[in-house]
């Protein structure tokens, strides 16, 4: 796992339009200035907001690439929701569910 | 002059960019509350607000990250979300970067805050500015604790920022009035989204609003991800308001949950002595 590098990829996409534009345009070459695995490269690429999640992407910059890959607000917790269900709770960090996401207004 | 206004609100992105899903009582009750702030702070005639807010990776990264900073520029951009996301409209905001100077040298004297001469604001500001100064047309300070990223300072340094803040203002001729902006307990940006502990939000506000430092620092940080969630973690931004109004008691003039917004929306003032 290189989640640090995930994390930064998102970081610095949140930031930076121009670097947004060039994901939209190329995702694979901008994924190759980041210390990625295999499976992270993938879950950036296909994307999978759920898959990200799983990993310990934190939230808040999740959120942002969620929205930034035309995922609505209700899309978003859904995937999210859904993958806890395929891959169990999440493997790092502060943004673990409780009780599978019961109780949130979604 | 000195510190002429201190408060604390929410502002969690939900508050704007999904207001159309809240209950409209609940909503417009919030908006009202923020508006009756917004009236406070321009009856006190400040030269400036300072916001202590707890960013969200917009600016500061695990590359490189500050307990505590502050901006010194003569003006800042946001939000860094996007706008129809968000539904604010990106712009430039004025700030002071020689009133920034001058705060920080003295905050030093007991802070090691980082400076910062270029800022991305994130939700965590500019909801409270819509709010707030809706016409920007008074000078912002931001500032920023880190919530998001453990090791995270303790809570008994955030209240510790807040004296310092509070020694700083005392100092300059400027009217500066500050604004502590994060959540209570809230589980933003997981499926949880939604759920909040009232009873803690409201025992955390009583202590707030009696500025019982003892009480407030009390809380370990595992017990406030357990109770809190890690929204939680942003009752430092509350505490640096307490510590900048030490011996002053407050009032809360709102406090509602609200699950579309994903957290208990607070209003609260402090009556400086």
């Amino acid at each position: 796992m290189s989640l640090y590098y995930v994390q930064k990829l998102l970081f610095q996409l949140n930031r930076d339009p121009a670097l947004q534009k060039q994901f939209q345009e190329d995702s694979g070459a901008v994924l190759q200035e980041y210390d990625l695995t295999e499976e992270e490269r993938l879950a950036l690429t296909k994307p999978d907001v759920g898959e990200l999640y799983i990993m310990g992407v934190n939230g808040q910059l999740l959120m942002h690439f969620a929205a930034f890959q035309g995922y609505n607000w209700d899309q978003y917790i859904k995937a999210m929701k859904d993958a806890l269900i395929v891959h169990g709770n999440v493997k790092s960090g502060l943004y673990a569910s409780l009780d599978g996401g019961a109780g949130g207004a979604v | 002059m000195s510190l002429v206004f201190a408060g604390v609100c929410s502002h969690a992105p939900g508050i704007t960019g999904r207001a159309e899903r809240a209950d409209p009582q609940a909503r417009d009750a919030l908006y009202a509350a923020f508006d009756r702030m917004r009236q406070a702070i321009d009856d006190a005639k400040p030269d400036a607000i300072m916001i202590v807010s707890a960013e969200h990776f917009a600016n500061f990264f695990m590359n490189n990250m500050p307990a505590y900073a502050i901006g010194m520029a003569d003006y800042y951009e946001g939000p860094i979300e996007d706008e129809d996301w968000l539904k604010i409209k990106r712009r430039r905001i004025p700030g002071n970067a020689d009133l920034s100077r001058r705060l920080i040298s003295h905050v030093m004297n007991d802070i090691d805050v980082a400076y910062a001469e270029e800022w991305k604001f994130d939700h965590g500001i500019m909801v409270p500015l819509n709010f707030l100064t809706p016409r920007y047309d008074i000078d912002v300070i931001p500032a920023n604790i880190n919530c998001q990223g453990p090791p995270l300072t303790p809570l008994h340094r955030a209240y510790e920022f807040g004296r310092a803040i509070r020694r700083a203002c005392d100092q300059m001729p400027e009217r500066i009035a500050l604004i502590g902006a994060g959540g209570i307990s809230h589980w933003p940006a997981t499926p949880n989204s939604g759920k909040i502990n009232e009873n803690w939000d409201r025992e955390f506000l009583d202590r707030f609003i009696r500025n019982s430092r003892d009480e407030m620092i009390s809380y370990s940080d595992a017990e406030t991800y357990r109770d809190g969630g890690q929204g939680g973690f942003e009752i430092r931004t509350f505490l640096t308001v307490s510590g900048a109004t030490e011996g002053a008691k407050g009032e809360v003039w709102y406090y509602q949950p609200i699950p579309i917004f994903a957290v208990g929306c607070t209003i609260a003032v402090m009556n400086i002595p």
